[in-house]
């Protein structure tokens, strides 16, 4: 249970545990964002500017712009799954910044 | 009585139901803006599908490919792939650190009148428009199903309002994610059941079904011809063509995640974990069903064909004539409900989001400025606004009638979504400098930008366009973002870094984030 008083927002924080979630977040999801963007985005690219390459017929009758379109499907649902699986970690290290509220101000924070 | 008007009726007792259930079961504001924040994670995913697939999706995207193959399924692409910028930066911190409405999250650390103020003014724009959009496809599509009945394109519009009304001034939140789950199950179902009667078409065959929609044929300009409808660039030729393809992703990717009726339905799950589960869930549902429109459009092209549908009802009448050739009036009538559903379960999304945000951005905090004014007068402004917003959209809809062009409306929502919405939110969550005449800026930039640029686009304009791309991203998203920041560092307000570490704590831990409300 949370404590009445209201968290003490600087010193969570400055704490060690909470800059230590930050940074496995962003180490998740900077790259993450900017892969998922450069892989979305080279599929107009590549239509719009290369149409002859990608009508190119690679599986039967489906040619590359409809293979890498549903590849897109793929890569959304794999990276969600990655991110999930990860989330759980920032979730436990979110419960260790949560309960460092709940302790009594200790020597760490005079 | 005839069997679409049967099946429609059967709808609608059912969701009336609902929203009596609703109605009884909701008291004060929690439970009418946030239905409690008790809905769990699955049932979320679902009623996230529902609110996101509009007639846009079922209806709109299934006439794209089936008319200009391809470039049609590039919309399917963007749509999903859009969810990860939901899931990866917007969702969990929006939940963590808002109440009720997406300016929420932007009032945390900035000046809360004006930009609440901005942010309601963007909020209704996209609402109004997109409900706009969503009701003259109702109107249409009822007056041509029904044309025999005697119920006209006006009476259609009427009863759609009507209904939406009902479920959003009784029902609030609750009832409204109840139909979206009804009718995400009805879509989901629909789509599937035509999509297996597509392959049965063709023996079950994929190679056999491919080999068709490679070889389509139909008339252009009076000649006959016969086209593969894998080829990209049949909609989207030279010279603008690739730019606007890329126009069209960046604002499907970037504005979904500034859509605010999207967003609220955030709130109704008791903490960020379920709101992440509930956009998987959205994901693997609303994924399933634009890998689906493969066999929805494509077999409109191969089965009903391009020339049948432009001469009997139009390029938004693919999906249930397709319904029709392979299942006969029957099927044709449940495709058609599906597709009135579909369109109710959005609208309903629409006017609470668009009545949350007019009642708590708008009136308890800018008017009153956000002093406590009882709770239930929130909720009571909420009502009067879904009132009035849902009269409005019906007049509007009845004024603009059934030619109204349907796509520059969702365009234009989804442009300003991206374009004004989101700059705004991630700058509040991810940069401490930024401040109050930043996100004014960015929201009014990206709003103005956006109808500008719409406005001289050919799809206003035809060819006498000044702007030569259907979609304005690619210039009204660097515009909104670019304000944002010129704005920010142009004002000496640096009073927005003070909470910056509480929002940053409270957005990623979720101490003392909103708790679902007891039972």
């Amino acid at each position: 249970m949370s404590s009445h008083r209201p968290p003490d927002w600087e010193r969570l924080a400055a704490t060690p545990q909470f800059r230590h979630l930050l940074r496995a977040k962003a180490a998740f999801v900077v790259p993450a964002t900017l892969f998922f963007c450069a892989y979305y985005f080279s599929l107009p690219l590549l239509v719009g500017y290369f149409p002859e390459f990608m009508s190119r017929k690679i599986l039967g009758p489906l040619n590359i712009a409809y293979v890498f379109a549903l590849s897109q499907f793929v890569m959304a649902w794999i990276l969600a799954f990655l991110y999930t699986r990860a989330a759980r970690r920032f979730d436990a290290m979110a419960r260790e910044v949560v309960a460092l509220n709940d302790l009594p101000k200790g020597p760490t924070a005079q | 009585m005839n069997v679409p008007l049967f099946i429609f009726l059967a709808f609608v007792a059912l969701t009336l139901a609902i929203t009596a259930w609703a109605a009884r079961r909701s008291s004060g504001a929690a439970s009418y803006f946030a239905a409690g924040r008790r809905i769990t994670g699955w049932q979320n995913g679902l009623a996230v599908a529902g609110d996101y697939m509009s007639a846009a999706s079922f209806l709109g995207i299934a006439g794209l490919i089936a008319f200009n193959g391809y470039d049609g399924f590039m919309y399917s692409v963007g749509w999903l792939v859009a969810y990860l910028t939901v899931l990866l930066i917007v969702a969990e911190p929006l939940r963590n650190a808002g109440k009720y409405t997406m300016a929420d999250i932007l009032a945390y650390r900035l000046s809360p009148r004006p930009v609440r103020a901005m942010a309601a003014l963007a909020t209704l724009t996209v609402s109004t428009f997109y409900m706009i959009a969503q009701m003259v496809g109702a109107g249409a599509l009822v007056s041509l199903l029904l044309k025999d009945s005697g119920i006209t394109y006006s009476t259609a519009v009427g009863a759609v309002g009507l209904l939406m009304i009902v479920y959003v001034v009784f029902g609030g939140m609750l009832a409204t994610t109840w139909v979206q789950i009804v009718k995400a199950i009805l879509l989901m179902g629909g789509t599937l059941l035509l999509s297996i009667l597509v392959l049965s078409h063709f023996g079950f065959s994929f190679a056999a079904f491919f080999d068709a929609v490679t070889h389509v044929r139909y008339t252009l300009n009076g000649v006959p011809v016969e086209q593969d409808f894998l080829t990209p660039g049949l909609k989207y030729k030279p010279p603008y063509g690739a730019l606007d393809l890329i126009s069209l992703g960046m604002a499907l990717i970037f504005g979904t995640a500034g859509l605010p009726h999207i967003l609220i339905r955030f709130y109704t799950v008791p903490d960020a974990r379920t709101a992440r589960v509930s956009v998987v869930w959205a994901m693997a549902i609303i994924g399933a069903f634009y890998v689906m429109t493969t066999f929805l459009g494509f077999g409109a092209a191969t089965i009903v064909g391009r020339d049948f549908i432009a001469s009997n009802g139009g390029i938004n009448m693919s999906a249930p004539l397709l319904a029709q050739f392979l299942g006969g009036d029957t099927f044709f009538a449940f495709i058609s409900a599906v597709a009135f559903a579909t369109i109710l379960a959005v609208v309903a999304g629409l006017t609470i989001s668009a009545s949350s945000s007019f009642s708590h951005d708008f009136w308890t905090n800018v008017v009153h400025h956000g002093s406590e004014r009882g709770p239930y007068e929130e909720v009571r402004v909420a009502r009067i606004t879904a009132f009035v917003v849902g009269i409005v959209a019906i007049v509007l809809a009845i004024a603009l009638g059934p030619g109204a062009n349907v796509a520059f409306l969702v365009g234009l929502a989804f442009s300003v979504a991206a374009s004004a919405n989101l700059p705004a939110i991630v700058l509040s969550i991810f940069w401490k400098r930024f401040n109050t005449a930043g996100a004014v800026a960015a929201l009014g930039a990206g709003l103005a930008s956006s109808i500008g640029l719409i406005l001289i686009s050919p799809g206003v304009r035809g060819p006498a366009a000044i702007f030569p791309l259907e979609n304005p991203g690619i210039l009204s998203i660097p515009i909104g973002f670019a304000a944002a920041v010129i704005a920010t560092l142009a004002s000496n307000d640096r009073s927005s870094e003070i909470k910056f570490a509480e929002l940053q704590v409270r957005g990623n831990t979720g101490l003392g984030a909103e708790k679902p409300t007891p039972h």
